[in-house]
This record gives C-alpha cells, structure tokens and sequence, in this order.
C-alpha cells in the first residue's frame, strides 16, 4: 500500500519509546527526531510503552530540576501532522496509569496489538 | 556572539539566537532585526509575537511550514502563505523570525 | 513481514529482553548481543523463557559476545543458535526490519 511521492515511496516509520524522561536524554532525542522526520512526507508512527508512557504523562513540572520541560512540545505534533500515536494498554495498566493521565490524545491498544502493527512499519527506532 | 541593549550585555550563540531566552526584550528584537537588515513593522512584530506565544505553548520553534499553517489557522491564508512570510522575513520566516523573537533555531527546520 | 529484534542489554539489569519477547510475532528474530548473551545461558533465572521463546520465534546469540565474556557456546539453552558477525548480517537481510531494543 504504498504511495509514491516525488523522490520515493512514503515508508512506515515507528519510533517506539520506552523510556521516561529526564533520567536519560532518549526521549527529548527521539522527540527531536520525530519532529525532524515531519519533513520528509513519511508515515510516520510514535509508540509509547514501557516507561515511555510516563514521557506523556500530565503536569509535569521541571523547575526545581533546572531542565527544559519538553512535554508541551508533544501537543505541537500534530501541528506537524504526526497523528499517529499509540500507546500500551498494559504499560498504562502496570504502572497504575489510564488515558486520563496523558496530555496529549492517543491511541491506546493492546500489547499484541503493538506487536503486531511492529510488524507492518519498514523502519523501526527504539529508544 | 552578544548583543548589546542599554548597556547590558547579551549572550547568542554564534549564529546570533539567544543563549537564554529569557533575556529577550522588545528593544534588543528591534536590534536583531536591525542586523538581519529588517525594520520592524505591526505586521513583523505579529509575527514574532505569535512565535513567541508558540514557544510558550509548545517549547520548541516551529518549522517553517508548521508556522505557515498555523498563522493560516489563526490569521487566514493571506498571512499564512509562504509569499506573504518570506516577504517579511526575506531570509526565511522560521530563521529569521525566531531569532528575532529570541528563539532557538526551529525544530525540524532541515 | 518479520522483525529482526537485537537486544543488548542482560535481562538481570533492564528490561529491555523482556518488552521485546513481549513484542514478537511468529516468524521474527532475535538476537542477543553484548551483556544480553548472558540470557542464552542454561541454569539462569531466564532460561526457561528463552526455550520457550525459541519455539516461537528463531532465537540466536552473538559467538564472539559469549567467548568475550567467559561464556561457553555449547552451553546455551536448547533451541538457540549461535551466529558469527556473518550470520548477523544474514539475519537482517533476512528480515524486513530491524529493530533494536536500547
């Protein structure tokens, strides 16, 4: 199903995030290349499981920190037509989380079902 | 690089955007403007003032074409075109105006 | 459409090999590499696990990451193979996509 474009096929690119922020720098990073990759007109997929879930999680505050809070930039990225996000029924489950905790709108879907649309991207970053 | 406004000294990185973001102040947007050969209009300053309202909705600076549609969406398409941005900003409306409005570099700006 | 999954990282220290063996579907790959060949041992906590993850899906661990660490090949648990660089590179030709569990 692929559709063509001026240069080449549009690919299924998922970028699956399974860590929480601040702790590492992964997640600022895969959210800087996901908004990058809005440039290049792909199909582009953000996952979220594992303590990636907490990289959406409401009301963060990081001023005692002294570190950027970069969660409101994940409401832009629908400015940047990324639509696409899921994320883990049981990743929420496990960490005593539901829809209701997530700043931005998402997709919730079972672990088999995460692992089943895994296997129809062309490309795949984990982080 | 630094700017210098009445008489305080303020640090930019060498490309010209501001290291702190919080230093910004209309005076030293005036002075940028001024290096990048822009004098500043109402219809400038409405552009860095949506940037700056971005920014602090979203923390980051909008690409190019992500701040087109936007301004489309709450300007109309007059304004939210890439004629009407780049004749403003003859250097890029993303580059340009950022700098201006003390911003970092736009995200996903290739 | 299958999957080659690498993970590198023992299980005893993240959890990055169990989310993977939690994400693959009949027909995928995995490889362990670095400090995850330790999960290729027989008598770990893990063992049982991988053998049944073996059946599932074709596991396989990096040689020369097991020989590094003191580990013995002929130790693994039954069902996983050991590759060389070369079978690594088969495998993700093998696959239509890679996918590293950091």
């Amino acid at each position: 199903m692929e559709e063509e474009f001026e240069g080449g096929a549009v690919k299924k690119f998922m970028y699956v995030n399974r860590k929480p922020p601040y702790g590492t720098v992964y997640a600022l990073e895969v959210l800087e290349m996901v908004l990058i990759s809005a440039a290049f007109d792909q199909d582009v997929h953000v996952a979220f499981l594992d303590d990636g879930v907490y990289q959406i999680k409401k009301g963060q505050d990081t001023k005692e920190l002294g570190h950027k809070n970069f969660s409101p930039t994940y409401r832009a990225l629908e400015g940047y037509d990324i639509e696409k996000l899921y994320v883990e029924q049981e990743s929420l489950d496990e960490r005593g989380l539901t829809e209701a905790d997530l700043l931005v709108p998402v997709e919730v879907i079972s672990r088999a079902d995460m692992a089943r649309l895994m296997g129809e991207m062309d490309v795949i970053l984990t982080a | 690089m630094a700017y210098s406004v009445a008489g305080k000294t303020i640090d930019a990185d060498e490309e010209g955007y501001l290291v702190d973001i919080n230093q910004w102040n209309e005076e030293l947007a005036d002075l940028i403007a001024k290096d990048e050969g822009i004098t500043m209009s109402p219809e400038h300053w409405e552009v860095v003032n949506f940037l700056r309202d971005y920014y602090a909705e979203y923390q980051i600076a909008p690409a190019v074409r992500v701040l087109t549609k936007a301004i489309a969406k709450k300007m109309g398409p007059e304004k939210g075109s890439n004629k009407y941005l780049y004749e403003l900003f003859p250097y890029g409306p993303g580059k340009q105006a950022c700098k201006i409005a003390g911003l970092p570099k736009p995200t996903g700006c290739v | 459409m299958s999957i080659l999954h690498t993970v590198n990282k023992s299980p005893f220290e993240r959890s990055n090999l169990n989310s993977c063996l939690s994400h693959v579907t009949a027909g995928d790959s995995v490889l362990l590499m670095e400090d995850a060949v330790v999960a290729a041992m027989t008598g770990t906590a893990y063992a049982d696990r991988i053998a049944d993850a073996a059946k599932q899906v074709k596991l396989c661990v990096l040689g020369a990451d097991l020989r590094a660490r003191g580990l013995d090949p002929a130790k693994v648990v039954d069902g996983v193979a050991v590759v060389d660089y070369a079978g690594f590179v088969d495998l993700a030709a093998a696959n239509n996509a890679v996918q590293a569990w950091l």
